[in-house]
């Protein structure tokens, strides 16, 4: 199976178009159309109420091809709506493809955010039913045109792996009713299948990922790949502190390297464009620049955690209050304290960060792993003067995400639009990043700390307070309304507020602070430290209380039946109570939702002369519905294998405001031979669909810390575990 | 800038570049090949992995002025048996993510099953150790070795 990586229609998706490129079938309209439509090329300016709502395209040679609204970049969404369409349609799994949707909000808006765009695990949860409908609907379609064709009630008709049959002995594939089918109208409200019936939709080894092949023979095209005629690459040299700005710059030397073609100042900075990366970046390390710093952050970490830890002391906004902790506290009881510091995390998808478009004067196109195409769109059309009907923003696969290409700032569309517009219309630009400018040019995971205090008595937990520290990701974006109350940025607490334990008193509050380091959303978010801070602590009080961790989490768990799922899933496959142990091992357990999907895992390790090897990861999920099975379990297996490599070494260290860390040696990354055995169960579940890119993380980093613990050694309260590694 | 005559997957290609320019570069963006990624750029993740004269080097690091007539190969010229059974079993175990990383460990897990056909897990792990793949996809990396080496028996 090949992933269809560049079909022959893949830029020019009005029906028009795609009819001239020999597809048969294009499905329309299941999202309200009000009148505004994205152009993606000449044919659909000219006709922008017309264009068709398409999620699928059937060709003559019987190919389906899938219009993915959301990014591929690992998680498997093509493979996932795929899956979705070819359930209802009956297709064959091997006549199914799938391609990138173009920009464009109204037809391929992600339910869940109201414009395009992917992210918060949501490709499958948005797009279940949606996805299911378009199969259906098709079906129906090819079924009315068979009928019709053959001058047979279309009830007698049925549909078996790609192939529309009748009892008479007539037959056909898809390919050859599809332009008759595309007459057909389109049910609104198509019969969606019992899932008793289903033989794609959660069957082991019933589908194959679509993009293997192309992704193990070096065809699969990558930003960093096009090589569009004319093309220049441009390398933008920024300041080395956030918030700098170029005060004056001498570009001589920098001019005089061969392949250079020019060099222009733009908002972020000096940006060299030359006919190559190695003439670009020679260049680039020529320039003299002095930056004007009289804006920029300056403060180093140390100074932040100082700060931080002033703050902690004091009670923060209340985010959430039950029953009366200080009281609690004062009643005496055994007082547990602790603190716990997450530092700045860099994404560091395997392929930096990258863009590009060639602006023709009148028209643009931009193509790169945009993984929120609506603002993108936008912020493009608007730093060229365009209407953005005249920009076309194809997505294209990406080299890996967890969350860095999802940009609320667009501060890359931004980026690439400026360094277009300063070399002039005419000049296909590819933007660089290279992997040092990926490291330190922020939109890392907040910086953050969590003071923590409980109360055991009797054997029981009885005061739970939080007090969190750390830096808003929503403020000043346009997701601030949505996604912030009363001032406060849930993200920041979210895990942390609702904890799945039930304590009679229980307080959660919140010190949001103003860093001048732009700050993102990183692979699961919030819970990256909340599911932390939590369940390392929940463990910690357990302990004192005398109790089992499994045991001991599920008695406070009575109104969380998923949760205690999960828990009681993880504890059988790892045979928790049984299990002999190597001597010199220990296991960690922790439980944490994220994105409404409940993951558990169970760590086995032993302390090694540098720190903790994790030697096996026992892992639960309950994700609803588990419509590709198999890519929850690798979901699960790359989150595992994410999150250890991060709580082990990585952190992105501030001095002075200059970020530190700046390649892979410096930011060390998880390498095979440290990666731990891993078992995965998915627990069966008729819930709807939920999504599993981030949840397999949030759990590993408490897991180890509690099964550190049970060697005796403290839990780990300043991450990464061994912050002195490097590569 | 200077002339070299690179020979990549049996052909000749010239270009005029600097000589410091690393083969990595001049292979994707003077001879057009790219399967061979640039992650690092710094001999640290593999992404660029390739092979001079039938070992694997990364390419990010070696300058073209030191290949002088060896014999490169990308992923674009991988026709050994071994890579045909490894490319297989990527497909089979579905390995890849993101995929940006995978032609790097391609080429380094044919290589070990040329000169290793039977490798144990530590194996393994020494030789795909200088490949870093962010998106983790190790245990099934791990997995499709083995399978490659097993389709690749008798
Ligand atoms: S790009 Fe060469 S090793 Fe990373
Ligand atoms: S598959 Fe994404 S980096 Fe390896």
């Amino acid at each position: 199976m090949n992933a269809h990586v560049k079909p022959a229609a893949s830029t020019a998706l009005s029906r028009r178009s795609l009819l001239k490129a020999g597809a048969g079938l294009v499905l329309a309209t299941y999202v309200a159309r009000n009148g505004v439509a994205y152009a993606q090329d000449g044919a659909a300016a000219k006709s922008v109420n017309i264009a068709p709502n398409t999620f699928l395209v059937i060709g003559q040679d019987d190919t389906v091809t899938v219009l993915c609204k959301h990014i591929e970049f690992g998680q498997g969404p093509f493979t996932g709506m795929a899956t979705l369409v070819a359930e209802e349609l009956d297709a064959d799994w091997t006549q199914m493809r799938a391609d990138h949707a173009p920009s464009n909000p109204v037809l391929y808006k992600n339910l869940l955010f109201g414009v395009q765009g992917t992210g918060g695990s949501s490709a499958i949860a948005n797009s279940y039913e949606q996805m299911r409908k378009v199969g259906a609907a098709a079906r129906a379609m090819l079924v009315a045109a068979a009928a019709d064709e053959w001058k047979v009630p279309a009830e007698e008709i049925t549909v078996e792996k790609g192939i529309i049959k009748h009892a008479s002995g007539k037959q056909s594939g898809f390919g050859a009713l599809a332009a008759k089918a595309m007459q057909q109208p389109a049910p609104a409200n198509p019969q969606l299948k019992d899932p008793s019936a289903f033989k794609l939709i959660g069957k082991e080894g019933a589908v194959t990922r679509l993009d293997s092949v192309a992704k193990s023979n070096g065809t699969a095209e990558y930003t960093l790949d096009i090589k569009d005629p004319g093309t220049l690459t441009v390398l933008v040299a920024r300041s080395p502190r956030f918030g700098g700005k170029v005060a004056s710059f001498d570009a001589a030397a920098a001019k005089a390297v061969p392949g250079v073609v020019d060099i222009k100042k733009v908002p972020n900075g000096v940006a060299v464009y030359a006919d190559g990366f190695w003439p670009a970046k020679t260049a680039r390390e020529l320039l003299k620049i002095t930056w004007d710093d009289s804006k920029a952050e300056t403060r180093g970490t140390a100074q932040l955690l100082e700060e931080f830890r002033a703050r902690a002391k004091k009670q923060g906004a209340l985010v959430k209050q039950e029953g009366d902790v200080d009281a609690e506290i004062a009643k005496g009881g055994k007082l547990i304290e602790t603190e716990f510091v997450f530092p700045y995390l860099a994404h560091a998808p395997m392929e930096p960060i990258n863009a590009f478009i060639h602006w023709k004067g009148e028209t643009a196109s931009a193509r790169y792993g945009s993984q929120f195409p609506t603002p993108d769109h936008a912020a493009i059309a608007q730093v060229l003067g365009l209407d953005i009907a005249k920009v076309e923003l194809k997505t294209i696969l990406a080299g890996g995400s967890f969350g860095r290409r999802a940009q609320q700032s667009t501060h890359v569309a931004l980026e690439l639009a400026q360094v277009a517009k300063a070399i002039g219309p005419g000049r296909p630009v590819k933007l660089v990043w290279t992997r040092e400018d990926d490291m330190r040019g922020g939109y890392y995971r907040p910086f953050s700390l969590h003071r923590m205090r409980g109360v055991v008595r009797d054997g029981k937990i009885v005061a739970w307070s939080d007090t969190i520290v750390g830096q808003s990701i929503m403020k000043g974006s346009p997701f601030e309304a949505m996604t912030m109350k009363n001032g406060l940025d849930s993200t920041a607490y979210e895990g942390s507020n609702e904890i799945p334990y039930q304590v009679p008193n229980f307080r959660c509050d919140l010190h949001q602070v103003d860093v001048g380091v732009p700050v993102l959303w990183w692979r699961s978010v919030g819970h990256t430290h909340t599911g932390y801070a939590v369940e390392a602590f929940v463990d910690q009080l357990l302990e004192a209380a005398g109790q089992d961790p499994v045991e001991g989490r599920l008695a406070m768990m009575a109104d969380k039946p998923r949760h205690a799922g999960v828990l009681k899933a993880v504890a059988q496959l790892a045979d928790w109570k049984g299990a002999k142990l190597e001597a010199g091992r220990a296991r960690g357990v922790a439980v944490v939702e994220s994105f409404n999907t409940y993951v558990a895992q169970v760590v086995e390790l032993s302390m090694g002369q540098e720190g903790p090897v994790v030697h096996k990861v026992w892992c639960a999920v309950d994700c609803g519905v588990a419509v590709n099975p198999d890519i929850i379990r690798a979901q699960m297996e790359g989150g595992i294998g994410f999150a250890l490599g991060h709580i082990l070494y990585a952190q992105q260290p501030l001095e002075e405001g200059r970020p530190v860390a700046g390649n892979f040696d410096s930011y060390r990354s998880l390498r095979i031979n440290e990666m731990p055995q891993i078992e995965v169960a998915i627990v069966p579940s008729t819930e709807k669909p939920t999504g599993v890119g981030e949840p397999g993380v949030p759990p590993l980093g408490p897991a180890v810390a509690n099964a550190m613990a049970k060697l005796g050694l403290p839990r780990p309260t300043q991450l990464p575990i061994r912050p002195g590694d490097t590569a | 800038m200077a002339a070299f005559t690179l020979k990549i997957n049996g052909r000749e290609h010239q270009i005029d570049v600097d000589p410091g320019t690393p083969l990595l570069w001049a292979i994707r963006d003077n001879v057009g090949l790219t399967g061979t990624k640039y992650g690092c750029g710094v001999a640290q993740c593999g992404a660029c992995t390739v092979y001079v004269d039938g070992q694997t080097v990364r390419s990010c690091s070696l300058p073209v002025s030191a290949v002088g007539k060896s014999e490169v190969t990308t992923i674009e010229g991988l026709t050994s048996k071994e890579a045909v059974a490894v490319q297989k079993a990527w497909a089979a175990h579905d390995v890849p993510q993101c995929g940006y990383c995978q032609s790097g460990q391609v080429m380094s897990a044919a290589a070990l099953l040329g000169l290793n056909p039977k490798p144990t897990d530590q194996d393994i792990d020494l030789a795909m150790n200088g490949n870093i793949c962010r998106c983790a996809t190790y245990v099934r990396i791990r997995a499709a070795i083995h399978s490659a080496a097993k389709s690749l028996e008798g």
